[in-house]
């Protein structure tokens, strides 16, 4: 099932399915926001927002309004 | 002498590479600026073996060669221009073995302009720790380099490293992608236009934003006929070479690098799930700004104390050992009081600057970042809006230029127009002493009032700060793309060598960065304040001892007496009574009216100001604390410093725009008058009404 990594829960892992390549800036992509990499939630601000991710290993934050522009695939573990 | 090697250090933020760079020049650096920006640049010389040196660039933090902003442009542009006299003879990429994925990309592009490229894998010491195992020959096979394995904590690795760079001669340039698959018909264009050019380097030209400076394009200008492609493409051929690169490092790294995470150990949740908390993680920071302040209050009194009487002593040696005259009274009444003025300020400024320095070198300001965006955001500014406005504690210059890599601009700029307001170290100074005069001492919960009122002080800068950014959000209407990513480094504890080496060139710099422009204000005012035109300065002793002769005064009060009619009929008395009656409403006399006047060039010239014009007003060894405390309100009577004239004077400074420096940088930064202009009328009419209001209220 596909979502957007806005709705991921904490402790969820997903895999980045697919990002809206003109709705992401670059430095998101070279950081490792690519298609087929993981993702999880580790920390969420007040309101959701911003999101605390490890994405293919690196932590970084971004703000639900990126986040919606990247869908995701929750894998099961 | 054999020739110099120019070494390019070269990484992702948070690498630890300004870590290696300390570890290989040590002290033998300096912090300038490249040529007309004001993006840090920071150089070194090092001693490699067999008496050959290496001039070391330490270039700003990046995490691609696809640059978005000033600073990451600067490493673009000295990597393209093969005629740049700091072209690197070898590159030398930093990265941290716990990103080693991401921190690959970078060295993937470096090594594809076919500059010779050391690969540097630094915090080697944490890779037991985290289960990392890394098989470095098969590395070094696959990435065609030569790998230094380093831990600058541990200090270890640093002199192979040394070694790779003597012999960068036998590095391979082959490079790692080949950039033709990036899309085969547009690089064949590209090559039959261009035999003779590296094709990656003229994609790079092409898919560069070159709004951010003058790249050196003669080669490329060209170029321009062939940009068929639309921005939209190039992105997403920017895309796809990202994709490569990356399948690549994951080949290469499938074998090359284990991780067990079962014996990986991870302290990053554990803090992060306090640190960043809903409720502990504010409570925990607003803990630690009040221990800042309170540890600059109480830990520097005693060297200040210690320096005060130490000018003053000095001051008074300086009269009675040289030969009186018009010189020596420049010194003891003009340069010394002034100079002291500054120096007494060293060690609040390092402390504000350690603490800054730790709390990035930690980590923990990413962390900051993350609590604050939402807030912020409020408000018109960015989660990123916070590190300026916290390093503007320290200066607003920096901070200014920290703003950089907010990537919206509205955001930006309102970041740039609000920073002043936060409590620079320059209005330390002038808080310090008034704070010391008018606010009583005592204790309450084991802080003191004084400590407490600095506080305050700082609270109204940032309310200040955050208020006008919200006023500034409505007004401006400027559209543009609000997206913000920020790195969650690992914690780590800072090194001392870095923090050491921060705090020291930042308290050089505004020591003597402020001590120029001080010490030639005092001179200009110790003249102003000992000469005078007509009557009634040269005759003053004539006028005053006749005033007085019906009284019998001791000779001393009639020294006095001569001294401040003198001053008061100076140059400077009479500037500074003309402008009087502008500042009298607010409880000031016209010795702090001329104070006020001459730190407009920087607010820190406010103590040493006063210090010049008193001292010469008086023959007494006298500490400037003690000398403000003895000042009369020439109308009132009383002290002239007294409860409101003090905090109409402490808000007067807290609101007004008085740093020509700051304005020239925010002109750099926003590319216009018009801003700076605006900051410096709307901050200081603001700072006039307040002083005004509050003066009126109090008195």
């Amino acid at each position: 099932m596909s979502i957007t990594l806005a709705e991921i829960k904490r402790g969820e892992k997903g895999i980045i399915a697919d990002v809206s390549s003109i709705h992401i800036p670059l430095k998101l992509l070279e950081m490792g926001c690519l298609p087929g990499n993981s993702v999880e939630l580790v920390q969420v601000a007040p309101f959701a927002d911003p999101m605390y991710l490890n994405i293919n290993g690196s932590h970084l934050a971004i703000r639900k309004e990126t986040a919606i522009h990247i869908l995701i695939e929750i894998s099961n573990e | 002498m054999s020739k110099q090697i120019n070494v390019a250090l070269i990484g992702n933020p948070n690498t630890g590479k300004t870590s290696v760079f300390n570890a290989l020049t040590g002290l033998n650096q300096k912090v300038g600026n490249y040529p007309g920006i004001t993006v840090e640049k920071k150089e070194g010389i090092c001693k490699l073996p067999r008496g050959v040196k290496a001039h070391i660039i330490d270039l700003p933090g990046t995490y691609s060669l696809n640059a978005s902003s000033l600073d990451e442009n600067v490493v673009i542009e000295l990597l393209l221009n093969k005629n740049d006299k700091d072209f690197p003879d070898v590159a030398v990429v930093v990265s941290d073995v716990e990103n080693l994925k991401r921190n690959l990309l970078l060295f993937t592009q470096i090594k594809d302009l076919q500059i010779p490229t050391i690969l540097v894998i630094n915090m080697a010491d944490r890779m037991t720790y985290k289960g990392i195992s890394l098989n470095i020959p098969y590395l070094e096979e696959q990435l065609e380099t030569k790998i230094a394995l380093i831990s600058t904590r541990k200090n270890q690795g640093i002199s192979d490293l040394k070694d790779l760079i003597t012999n960068y001669k036998e590095l391979s340039t082959k490079p790692c992608l080949n950039a033709s698959e990036i899309d085969m018909d547009y690089f064949d264009n590209l090559r039959k236009a261009f035999p003779n050019q590296l094709l990656y380097k003229l994609w790079l030209v092409i898919t560069q934003d070159v709004n951010f400076g003058k790249t050196d394009r003669n080669e490329i200008d060209a170029v321009a006929d062939f940009k068929t492609k639309s921005k939209a493409d190039l992105k997403r051929l920017q895309q796809k070479e990202t994709i490569k690169r990356y399948q690549f490092i994951n080949d290469t790294l499938k074998k090359g690098q284990k991780i067990d995470l079962s014996t990986a150990k991870d302290l990053r949740i554990k803090f992060d799930r306090v640190l960043t908390h809903k409720v502990w993680g504010y409570l925990i920071f607003g803990i630690i700004l009040l221990t800042i302040f309170q540890a600059i209050y109480d830990w520097s009194s005693v060297p200040m104390d210690f320096i005060d009487s130490l000018f003053a002593s000095f001051s008074e040696w300086t009269k009675n050992t040289m030969p009186e005259g018009a010189f020596t009274n420049l010194i003891a009444e003009g340069i010394i009081p002034g100079l002291g003025g500054i120096v007494i300020f060293i060690p609040q400024i390092a402390f504000l600057f350690l603490f800054i320095s730790v709390l990035e070198e930690s980590g923990y300001m990413s962390r900051v970042v993350f609590l604050m965006d939402r807030i912020m955001r409020r408000f018109g500014l960015s989660g990123k809006s916070v590190v300026p406005l916290i390093s503007g504690t320290a200066c607003a210059i920096p901070a200014i230029m920290a703003t950089r890599n907010i990537e919206s601009w509205k955001e930006r700029l309102i970041t740039i127009l609000v920073t002043p307001f936060t409590t620079c170290s320059a209005r330390l100074p002038v808080y310090l002493i008034i704070i010391a005069l008018v606010i009583p001492e005592g204790r309450i919960l084991g802080l003191s009032y004084q400590a407490l009122t600095l506080m305050l002080l700082y609270l109204i800068g940032f309310g200040a700060a955050v208020g006008s950014a919200y006023i500034l959000n409505k007004i401006l209407k400027i559209k543009s793309k609000t997206f913000f990513v920020v790195e969650m480094p690992n914690y780590k504890l800072p090194l001392f060598k870095n923090v050491a080496l921060t705090v020291l060139e930042k308290t050089k710099s505004f020591v003597f960065g402020a001590g120029k422009i001080i010490l030639a204000i005092s001179i200009i005012l110790w003249f102003l304040a000992s000469y005078g035109p007509g009557n009634d300065f040269n005759n003053a002793e004539a006028i005053v001892t006749e005033q007085y002769a019906s009284q019998n005064i001791p000779d001393e009060d009639l020294q006095q007496h001569i001294a401040s009619y003198k001053l008061e009929h100076s140059f400077i008395g009479i500037t500074g009574r003309a402008i009087e009656p502008v500042i009298r409403p607010l409880g000031y006399d016209w010795k702090i009216g001329i104070a006020i006047v001459s730190s407009f060039a920087a607010r820190e010239v406010f103590v040493g100001t006063l210090a010049t014009i008193y001292s010469v007003g008086s023959d007494e060894e006298e500490t400037i604390k003690n000398r403000m405390a003895g000042e009369v309100n020439p109308i009132l009577g009383g002290p002239l410093f007294n409860f409101a004239s003090g905090i109409s004077l402490l808000l007067f400074y807290a609101f007004a725009m008085q740093c020509m420096s700051t304005l020239a940088i925010v002109k750099r930064e926003t590319n216009s008058w018009k801003w700076p202009m605006l900051q410096l009328i709307i901050m200081s009419s603001f700072a006039y009404l307040v002083a005004l209001i509050a003066y009126q209220l109090l008195k």
